[in-house]
This record gives structure tokens, sequence and C-alpha cells, in this order.
């Protein structure tokens, strides 16, 4: 029994439990900062955050109450106009990547992708404000999501590849010796098998881009009034926050808190759905 | 262009390239040569590993031919080459002829998918679709290739899961994942997966490997009952898998075809000083 009690086994102790305790702390303090943001907008925000806040446009400086229904509904048509250009691309250069491409174009391919998606995202704004903006001589809503849908391209692309890379290659194959084609094998077997993986990384781009402000700065410009022409203007509930945040007023300070929770609370939505749906069977089989 | 390269590499056959339907006109050439495949100095490599060393072997038409040999000696890889599955790895290159009924499988003209619908296959393990149903799994094939009508697709369903020997047991569950039942019971279903495209030729890749006694007793008499209506080239490392269910049998070792012969002789009194080693355990 003596030979296997050592000297310094006690100040082996003290180190592991120092090193736990460490880690615990750096893990408290990952946590800390959503729950500083979220009580902090609660506080501030929640008092504002009522039917009006949803149904009403935004009143003129001094006149109480109003809304950010338009900046609402703007975000809304923007993130559909980017999903119309991100999705597609994005989800068939993932199946480019993860079935198609040889070795070497899609280290290339993989490259530009990371590239992408270190771009700060007011480039986005930039190179849409010079493409768009200065050929159509206007803002518009096409713009705003044009920026939006270039930020999504590469995030889609990415998180696609790595879950169609996670399909067992028996699938592939038990469809391919049934004699059906490659492009069927894809789409009905693979992607299918992978569908909620997919639709995860469409939902964490969607939830990425639907807070992001400078893309939209001189794209989609914001609009105080309703959009009618997507060729125009279009407010959006980041624009709107930003501009009512560095405003004068106190009452558009409260309607900046407010739309900022509304925000936040949607992307918390957005990942208890993403949770929701990688939850049972994509676990299983991937 | 590509009607260029199909009328003139179809060799003697008037039935063109390969045709999806069993009873095309080449049925009276296969009873004249009751070979299924005719396989001439085959040699396939894996980028520069050589794994099949210069093989000809005929294999017989409605009759089940086993392949054994230890691991690696290139089984596997023959065996895919015999419905262009190989082709799937990177990097393969391919030599000698394969002639499956007259018409080589790898003229210019033919479709993998083509051959693949002829020759099906049934894998090591059990792969049903795991988004669908027993039902789904068995038509797949079918409804991916075009087929629509629904009194079709309902007979092909009860026939095939019928010829896998699984109808009675999961008639009233055709609805179910085909994942919820036994690892026995999913190999027949991917056997009746295969079966429903109705292919002249089912290979199968060690069909048994992970399965135990009860399940694989059952697999081999299936295999058995298949025996009238289909050609099967079964791969097995379990040689008393292949003296129970084959009519041939073909040693294979490290990439070179030892001995092919009537499955009772090459086990009783084989030819080579190699596969008596082998079959007596003295070796793999």
């Amino acid at each position: 029994m003596m030979a296997l009690r050592h000297d310094n086994h006690s100040w082996r102790k003290i180190k592991s439990a120092l090193a736990s305790a460490l880690s615990m702390l750096a893990a408290v303090l990952v946590i800390a900062p959503l729950g500083l943001v979220f009580f902090y907008l609660l506080q501030k925000g929640a008092g504002s955050v009522n039917w009006h806040f949803f149904t009403q446009l935004p009143k003129p400086v001094g006149e109480a109450g109003g809304g950010m229904a338009n900046a609402i509904a703007g975000t809304g048509e923007l993130l559909g106009i980017a999903s119309l250009i991100g999705i597609p691309i994005g989800v068939l250069g993932g199946v480019y990547l993860a079935e198609y491409g040889s070795a070497r174009s899609n280290w290339w391919l993989r490259f530009v992708a990371d590239i992408l998606n270190g771009v700060p995202s007011i480039t986005w704004g930039v190179v849409v404000y010079g493409m768009v903006v200065l050929t159509f001589k206007s803002f518009s809503a096409y713009a705003g999501g044009l920026a939006l849908g270039f930020m999504m391209i590469p995030l889609i692309m990415r998180t696609t590849e790595e879950v169609l890379l996670l399909v067992p290659n028996g699938y592939r194959e038990a469809s391919l010796a049934l004699g059906i084609s490659r492009w069927k094998t894809i789409v009905h077997i693979v992607m299918k098998t992978a569908s909620k993986g997919i639709i995860t990384g469409i939902l964490l781009a969607l939830a990425r881009i639907a807070g992001e402000t400078a893309p939209l700065l001189f794209t989609a410009f914001g609009n105080r009034f309703w959009n009618r022409n997507l060729a125009e203007p279009i407010a959006a509930l980041p624009l709107q926050i930003f501009s009512y945040a560095i405003s004068p007023y106190e009452d558009w300070h409260r309607q900046a808190w407010a739309g900022a929770l509304v925000l936040v609370v949607g992307i918390f939505v957005i990942n208890v759905l993403v949770r929701f749906l990688t939850r049972d069977r994509t676990v299983r089989i991937l | 262009m590509a009607v260029n390269t199909m009328s003139s590499s179809t060799p003697t056959s008037q039935s063109g390239a390969m045709n999806p339907t069993p009873t095309s006109p080449a049925t009276a050439a296969e009873l004249v040569t009751a070979n299924a495949f005719a396989v001439k100095d085959l040699s396939i490599w894996y980028g520069e590993k050589q794994a099949i060393k210069n093989i000809s072997i005929d294999i017989p038409v409605m009759a089940i031919t086993a392949i054994i040999g230890p691991s690696g000696c290139g089984k596997s890889t023959f065996i895919r080459c015999l419905n262009r599955m190989h082709e799937l790895v990177p990097r393969t290159r391919v030599e000698g002829k394969i002639l499956f009924h007259g018409e080589d499988l790898y003229a210019a003209g033919s479709d993998p998918a083509m051959v693949r619908r002829r020759v099906g296959m049934v894998f090591q393990k059990s792969n049903p679709f795991p988004t669908m149903s027993i039902e789904e799994n068995v038509l797949v094939g079918l409804r991916l290739n075009g087929v629509r009508n629904r009194q079709v697709l309902n007979e092909r369903l009860e026939k095939s899961l019928r010829r896998a020997a699984l109808w009675d047991e999961v008639k009233n569950d055709l609805k179910k994942p085909g994942m919820s039942i036994s690892g026995g019971q999913q190999q027949r279903l991917c056997i009746a997966r295969a079966l429903a495209v109705e292919p002249e030729v089912l290979l199968m890749d060690e069909p048994c490997s992970a399965l135990d006694p009860i399940a694989t007793a059952k697999i081999e008499e299936l295999i058995r009952e298949l025996r009238d209506q289909y050609t099967i080239v079964i791969v097995t490392h379990n040689m008393q898998q292949a003296s129970r269910v084959s009519d041939r049998t073909a040693f294979f070792y490290v990439g070179e075809l030892i001995e092919f012969g009537d499955t009772a002789q090459l086990f009783n009194r084989p030819r080579e000083r190699q596969t008596e080693d082998y079959i007596t355990g003295r070796f793999g």
C-alpha cells in the first residue's frame, strides 16, 4: 500500500482543482455577456415593446408613441431577398464541394469561401453601393438584400458541405447501385438525408445577417415610411436602431432599446428553432 | 457524337446498348453462351497500387458464383467492376474487357446507370435509406427512375418483399421507417430494394458478415431460392458459406485468380496448393 502513495500527491490534487476552477471561471465568463446583454435590454427596452411598436410607423420627432412596423417588415423583406440569392448559390456551392469538386478545386473554393467569411461586413455595403446603387442611382431594397445575400453565400456553402460529407458513403453507393443517376442520388438521397443539417445552416446564416447594420447603411439606406417599391430605400430594424440610438431624443432612445430587444429575441428564436431541428434524427444519423 | 459511338461499338447483338428490360432480343444469345459475364485479362489499379492482376473468368448465368480469399485479395474490387461501382473511387484505372451477355460494359457509349439497373448490388453493411419507410425503400429505385403507376408500384412492392422473404414480417408495417427493423431484416430489405428494379444479376459483397448466425442462415436460404431467377455473385470470407450456397467458387489471392471451378470440387479436391492451404486454414 505504501508504494501507491507519493510525496507530492496533495500538490497534484491542488493543481487539478486549480485547473478545473479556472476553466469553470472561463465558462462562466462566456455565458455572462449574454446574460448581461439580455438583462440590460429587458430593463431598458421591455417597457417600450407594446402592440403599437409592432403595428405603427415611426412618429415625427416630439410626438409620443409610434412603432417600428415598417422596419420589422423591411428586415423581413431584406432577409427574403438575401435568401433568394444566398440559399440557392450557397447550397449548390456546398453540393459542388461535397459531391463533385476535385481535391484541387475544392482547396481553392474553401480558401476563397473562408476569406469571404472573414470580409468585414461594411465591405459588402461598399461593394454593392458601387455595383448597384451608383448604377441605378438609387438606394433600394434590392441593393440591401444583395449585400446580405453575398454574406450568406459562404456561410451556407461551408455548412452545407460539412453536413453532406457526414452522410455515409453507403447511401450514395446503395442509390447508384440501383441505377439512379448521380444527380438524383444527390438530391433525393444525400440532400434528403442531410436536410435538417442544411436547413440548420440556412437558419444560422439568417440569424447571423439579420442583425447586420453596416452592409445596409448605404444600400437599403432606411426609410421612415412603408416601402412600396423594392427599387426604393427600405427600413430595417438594425438601421432604425442605429439612427434612433445616435439621435438626441429621449423617446427615440427608448424605441431603439425596444428594437434591439425585438431583434435579439428574434435571433434567439431562430437559434432555439435550430436546436429543435438538430435534436433527434440528424444527431442519430449524422 | 454519342449516337455515332454507340452504333459503331455495338457488337454482335442487335439490341443496341444496355437495355433495361430483361426480355430483350439478347435472350437467344444468352442461352447459347450461358455466361453472364466474360472477363478477359482484367487489371485494376488504385493510383499506383494494382488491386487486380490480369484476371480472366467466365461467370455462369442463373447460378451462384462465390468469390473467396483472404482480406485485401481484391474480391470486392472485382465484383465492383461488374457493375462499374469501383469508378466511384477516384484514380482507378481498368485494363482488359468485361463482356456482359456479349456487350462491353466499358464501351464508350455505355452508361454506368444503365449497367447498374441490370446488375444490382447488396452491400456488406445493410443500408436502408434512413429518411424512408420500408415501402419507400423498396420502391425508391423505380420511383427515381420514373415509374409513377401506383398499380405497378404496389405489385412490385409485394413481389420484391416476397422474393426477399420479408413480406410476411413487414406487410403490416410498410409505413414504418426502414431503420426500425432488425439488422437481418434490414439486409433483406436491401435485397428487396435491389430486386425491385428487376436486375438480371445480383452482386453481394459479404452480405452476412455483419449478421448473427440465425439471420445469416435466413439470407443464405434466400440466396439459394433466388438462384432460379438471377445470376448471383457473392463475395465472402466465410468458406463454409461459400460451400453451402454456391455452385462455383473462385479463389482469389493478392489480386490473382488462383483457382475457379465447381464448388464441391474446389473444396474437396483443390487443384492448386495455395487453394488447399487456404481452405484447410493454413493461412488467411
